[in-house]
């Protein structure tokens, strides 16, 4: 007797606990073995990259925090950045410094929220995630007193940052950092030789250093496969090349080491910024900027390391006061690329531990 | 730091391999004829002392009378980058060559552009609408496109 056999299609999403906003999968299932998967975009598409075509430079910054809404901050740095570049601003000293400490604790705050939602992902259920969010709510704290916001915030502007920082930020700024490695230590007595964390993570997802390089990951999922590429190192931004830091790498590309590159790096970014409280000069937060920026005919592209990766403006400029294109590359979708692969041929339980690893954020995906 | 390769450097070596593939260049941005993408693609990525392995971004631009398609690549070996761009000059039926096989990279970002510009990639090999829904109409990042 023989019996017969057929894949069935399993849907996840677009509402699902675990796929970190509206975002789909189509699982063809052989068993509980993925066959194929099959990504489905689109449902939170605003068309940002065409809305920025009608409104001016200034005005299209406000959608840059809707990106990645878990780090906003470097999203305004990256378009800042842009921006400056096509027009040639030079960004006071001071601001810079201001700029890298934001961009650092917004780091730490999304890879927080990276590692919280890696642990509900393979079913830690909400408890180590709470954990984070006791974190993170220091660093809004923080965002909060520099700027009144705690989601969107808007504080880089182009040439500079919107205010300066209060009296009572650099204090209150020490105490976060002095705690924060204490904390990542307990978290870590938690985590690290948890037996259940371990068998869900390591050898789970391996992507190899080539496929990697050729699907053009980028940030903790590129360096976890060991390749050594930050743009922090690789064409310093900012005053990045003033600072000592490392950059973490794994070793073998699975679901542990992307969830070790994000603890490695909350510590290199607390090195990072010490050294900045340490140097961070008197003067100007703000270039001298023309209420309405009328660029230069040209085209530039302003990059910078955002936590989830290299996140990039492409603006072509016709000489008028809004920019004739504007493209954003975004670190969460290209870092989906290898997930067809990643995922076929593991069970379907594996599949939400490899996507919860790769950690996006559909704001920046959709777009 | 990244270095920017010198796009006379670059042209030399296209013209070589592939006789009559570039049309103009200037600062690190060469631009070269539509059909020759896929081949000039290969070249870069294979060739040793090049080696562009890595597709950074891949978008398009349109300039009412054509598109123009920006490659943007990196070596990660070597930290240099370049820009490779074509135009392509049909409104009507734009095509162009998918580079998915020498960067799987971009797959996702041809089928962006074939949503938003509506720009074929041929040998792509799922290209379909990747933000909006099949059935819209029109193309919404051509400068001509009305709600």
């Amino acid at each position: 007797m023989s019996l017969k056999t057929e894949t069935f299609l399993v849907n996840a999403g677009p509402q699902h606990p675990s796929t970190h906003g509206v975002f789909r999968m189509r699982f063809i299932l052989d068993g509980e073995v993925i066959q194929d998967v099959e990504p489905v975009f689109g449902y939170l598409h605003r068309g940002i990259e065409k809305l920025s075509e009608g409104l001016t430079y200034s005005q299209d910054m406000v959608f840059t925090d809707r990106l990645d809404y878990l780090a906003s901050m470097t999203n305004n740095e990256a378009y800042a950045v842009a921006v400056e570049k096509l027009a040639g601003i030079q960004v006071p000293e001071r601001a810079e410094y201001l700029r890298v400490i934001m961009a650092e604790l917004m780091r730490i705050s999304s890879h927080l929220m990276g590692v919280g939602f890696l642990t509900n992902d393979i079913g830690a259920f909400l408890t180590p995630l709470l954990y984070m969010y006791r974190e993170r709510e220091k660093i809004l704290d923080l965002f909060d007193m520099v700027c009144g916001q705690r989601l969107t915030y808007n504080y880089m502007r182009i040439g500079g940052v919107s205010q300066d920082i209060p009296d009572e930020f650099i204090p209150a700024l020490k105490k976060f950092i002095d705690t924060l490695p204490k904390f990542i230590e307990e978290y870590e007595q938690l985590l690290k030789t948890n037996e259940i964390l371990l068998i869900r993570t390591k050898n789970v997802g391996i992507l190899t250093k080539e496929a990697a390089i050729n699907y053009s990951t980028a940030g903790p999922v590129l360096r976890a496969s060991g390749v050594k590429w930050d743009i922090r190192k690789a064409e310093p931004y900012s005053v990045y090349s003033r600072f000592n830091f490392e950059i973490p790498t794994g070793t073998k590309g699975d679901v542990y080491d992307r969830y070790r590159i994000k603890i490695e790096e909350m510590l290199q970014s607390i090195e990072i910024i010490k050294q900045a409280m340490a140097q961070l000069p008197q003067g100007d937060i703000m270039a001298k900027v023309p209420r309405v920026l009328r660029p230069p005919k040209g085209e530039a592209y302003g990059r910078i390391e955002g936590p989830k990766g290299e996140l990039g403006f492409y603006l072509v400029s016709d000489g008028a006061t809004n920019p004739y294109r504007l493209h954003i590359r975004p670190p969460s979708l290209l870092n989906l690329s290898p997930l067809r692969e990643l995922a076929i041929g593991v069970k379907i339980a594996d599949a939400m531990a490899i996507f919860g690893s790769i950690d996006i954020c559909m704001g920046e995906v959709d777009r | 730091m990244t270095v920017e390769l010198q796009a006379a450097e670059i042209v030399t070596k296209l013209e070589a391999a592939l006789p009559g593939s570039t049309v103009e260049s200037g600062g690190n941005t060469v631009v070269i004829k539509d059909e020759f993408v896929l081949k000039a693609a290969a070249f870069l990525k294979n060739t040793a002392g090049l080696d562009f392995n890595y597709l950074n971004f891949l978008t398009a631009t349109d300039y009412t009378t054509y598109f123009e398609l920006v490659y943007d690549l990196v070596s990660l070996e070597h930290n240099h980058k370049i820009v490779l761009k074509t135009r392509l000059n049909n409104r009507e039926k734009p095509e162009l060559a998918s580079v998915f096989n020498v960067w799987q990279g971009a797959d996702f970002q041809e089928r962006e552009i074939f949503d938003l510009f509506g720009i074929t990639f041929t040998g792509h090999p799922n290209l379909k609408r990747i933000f909006l829904w099949e059935g819209f109409q029109g193309y919404p990042l051509r400068k001509d496109f009305k709600q």
